[in-house]
């Protein structure tokens, strides 16, 4: 009786909330419209561009060495990797090889962005789901090799190290032992993160059974990198198409079963491991010789060969004014970034600038696949989707 | 453990790029305009009249099984080719470990292409971007709104007749003005001091 008298006073509706895109749980400025159903999610819909800078545009009006600095500004939380994307893309199009060294060098640094953007994925979902103890625990590691960074190029997070042919300076003795002091301790401490979350019961009770995707569905959607990986499917460019010393060190690659939160979590952590293990051998392995290709017409020569010698002087001014002569050509060029596939898309018509130029960011993508793993779910939850797709909305929009 | 560490060996039944774009050629003879290859990487140019039943083909064939797409995009050759844009496709076989890129021409003066998002759901915001970015209208695009620019923006900022700084660059975004003329007209509440 009384529960009819309050059916007839409150009547039941959808309601529609808006979610960000000032929300400091939507990792930077993601706007979602959530269709919800009491408690239950119904409908999701994502609104991005909040950062569009037009970065494929810029990129068409500069000379591939200007733009390379642009990259580090589209997932600024591993900046190493979205170098080294643009690197081994534009050297595919120019058609030239980094040397041997710059190649164990660019695969070490890239590790690490990989191990710091982990951390950063692990300290702040873990944050957003409610365990505060591992945000610091992680960033005190992520610390570390942002220092390893300063003492190789100086900068922290915006590196610009990686350059088309090589990198930009050698690295020194002492950067490798602090590197392989850091590989060491490293694995103990990705043991503590998990002591302090991997049996916890809330984690298993927000991650268990949390947008679960399958294999087929996953590759549907054009989902990438760990994300992909935790629903079971074994995509790792770094294993399908080798570019610099992936294909000349050993590594596995962690996949899951459920494609759920929690393994996608599992697998983002076994995979620090793995990376550990990439720069460990990157360390015992890594050649002498030069840095930087010797392909003069492609790339710019060093400071004090310039001063001294006619050519190299000509071959500067020719680079920097005009850009450099590139075959008439398309190319795509894929990399394993921490986040996913990272893809770069060039045309050229014969000029020292690219005629297009298309950035495959797996953050936009990501994003996409939303409201995909949300709906069904309860508003809580939003926030572990968001969560274990690990965007950034700088890369997401570019 | 759910979770297990794998070693990845490549599929012996892969194909060239070139054995693909040839089985195309062999499928749609009257759709396939051009074949390029540029550092092996091979392109096929197509006509855009049956762009979904050559996707379908691609995904569907057992021995093609180009499961993944890697991207769409769009190019604007503006004054260099006959055919204004092209929306190019970046296919990958995740099971055969080879790929293949499609290239669809599409004319100026009807910027139009089926969507292909029945095949790959993946490719929604893609094509959301490619119609914010170029214009290009998908037929078929279950959501086609502007993605990265905001609802009111006019033009097209990737084709190349759009210049670099817009085409007012003295002009603000209409939104932002709103935004200065609201901040003018609260200022009298503003504190003292």
């Amino acid at each position: 009786m009384i529960q009819r008298e309050a059916e007839k006073i409150f009547e039941t509706r959808e309601l529609n909330v808006n979610m960000g895109p000032q929300h400091p749980a939507t990792h930077g400025v993601l706007r979602l419209v959530l269709d919800i159903d009491g408690e239950t999610i119904v409908k999701v819909t994502p609104y991005v561009g909040y950062l569009h800078r037009g970065i494929e545009k810029l990129g068409e009006s500069l000379s591939y060495f200007q733009a390379l600095p642009l990259t580090d500004r589209m997932d600024y939380v591993s900046a190493m990797s979205n170098n080294i994307g643009y690197c081994v893309a534009v050297e595919k199009l120019f058609g030239i090889e980094a040397p041997e060294r710059a190649k164990f060098i660019r695969t070490m640094v890239g590790e690490m962005s990989r191990i710091a953007n982990h951390l950063l994925w692990l300290a702040t979902h873990a944050l957003d789901i409610g365990a505060m103890t591992v945000f610091l625990y992680c960033f005190r590691e992520r610390e570390w090799i942002l220092e390893l960074y300063e003492m190789i190029c100086g900068a922290r997070l915006t590196v610009t190290y990686p350059r088309i042919g090589g990198v930009r300076n050698d690295i020194s003795q002492e950067f490798l032992d602090s590197l392989y002091k850091f590989t060491e301790e490293f694995p103990s401490r990705v043991l503590e993160y998990e002591t302090l979350i991997d049996q916890n019961r809330i984690w298993l009770r927000r991650t268990k059974g949390i947008g679960v995707i399958s294999a087929e569905e996953a590759v549907n959607w054009g989902m990438t990198g760990p994300t992909l990986r935790g629903s079971g499917v074994p995509y790792d460019i770094r294993k399908h198409m080798p570019y610099d010393a992936y294909d000349k060190v050993e590594f596995d690659v962690p996949i899951g079963t459920e494609g759920d939160t929690y393994d996608r979590y599992r697998c983002r952590m076994l995979e620090m491991r793995q990376s550990n293990k990439i720069i460990r051998q990157c360390i015992e392995k890594l050649p002498l010789g030069p840095v930087m290709a010797d392909a003069p017409k492609f790339t710019l020569p060093p400071k004090d060969y310039i001063l001294k010698d006619m050519e190299h002087l000509i071959h500067q001014f020719m680079l920097i004014t005009k850009g450099p002569i590139v075959p008439e050509g398309e190319i795509y060029v894929a990399t394993e970034v921490p986040k996913g596939e990272l893809g770069f898309y060039f045309v050229s018509d014969g000029s020292g600038k690219p005629y297009r130029m298309r950035v495959r960011a797996p953050s936009f993508i990501h994003a996409g696949c939303l409201p995909r793993l949300c709906v069904g779910h309860l508003v809580a939850d939003v926030i572990a989707a968001i969560g274990t797709i690990d965007i950034v909305l700088g890369e997401c929009d570019r | 453990m759910a979770v297990t560490e794998v070693r990845i060996s490549i599929h012996p039944d892969g194909l060239s790029p070139k054995d693909i774009a040839e089985k195309i050629k062999e499928q749609f003879p009257d759709q396939v305009v051009d074949i390029t290859e540029f550092r092996d990487q091979v392109a096929v140019i197509v006509k855009r009249d049956n762009i979904v039943e050559i996707c379908r083909y691609l995904h569907d064939d057992p021995h093609l099984s180009l499961d993944h797409l890697q991207d769409i995009t769009a190019v604007d050759y503006l004054n260099k080719k006959d055919v204004r844009f092209e929306v190019v496709y970046n296919l990958y076989s995740i099971r055969y470990h080879h790929k293949i890129r499609i290239r669809a021409q599409v004319p100026e003066n009807d910027p139009e292409i089926d969507s292909v998002v029945p095949i790959w759901v993946g490719a929604n915001w893609h094509e959301r971007e490619c119609f914010d970015m170029f214009g290009i209208v998908f037929s078929g695009h279950p959501d086609l709104r502007r993605i990265l620019l905001p609802e009111d923006w006019e033009g097209h900022p990737l084709r190349k007749d759009y210049p670099l700084e817009g085409p007012e660059p003295d002009k603000d975004w209409p939104g932002f003005t709103e935004v200065l003329k609201r901040s003018k007209e609260l200022r009298e509440f503003e504190w003292e001091g």
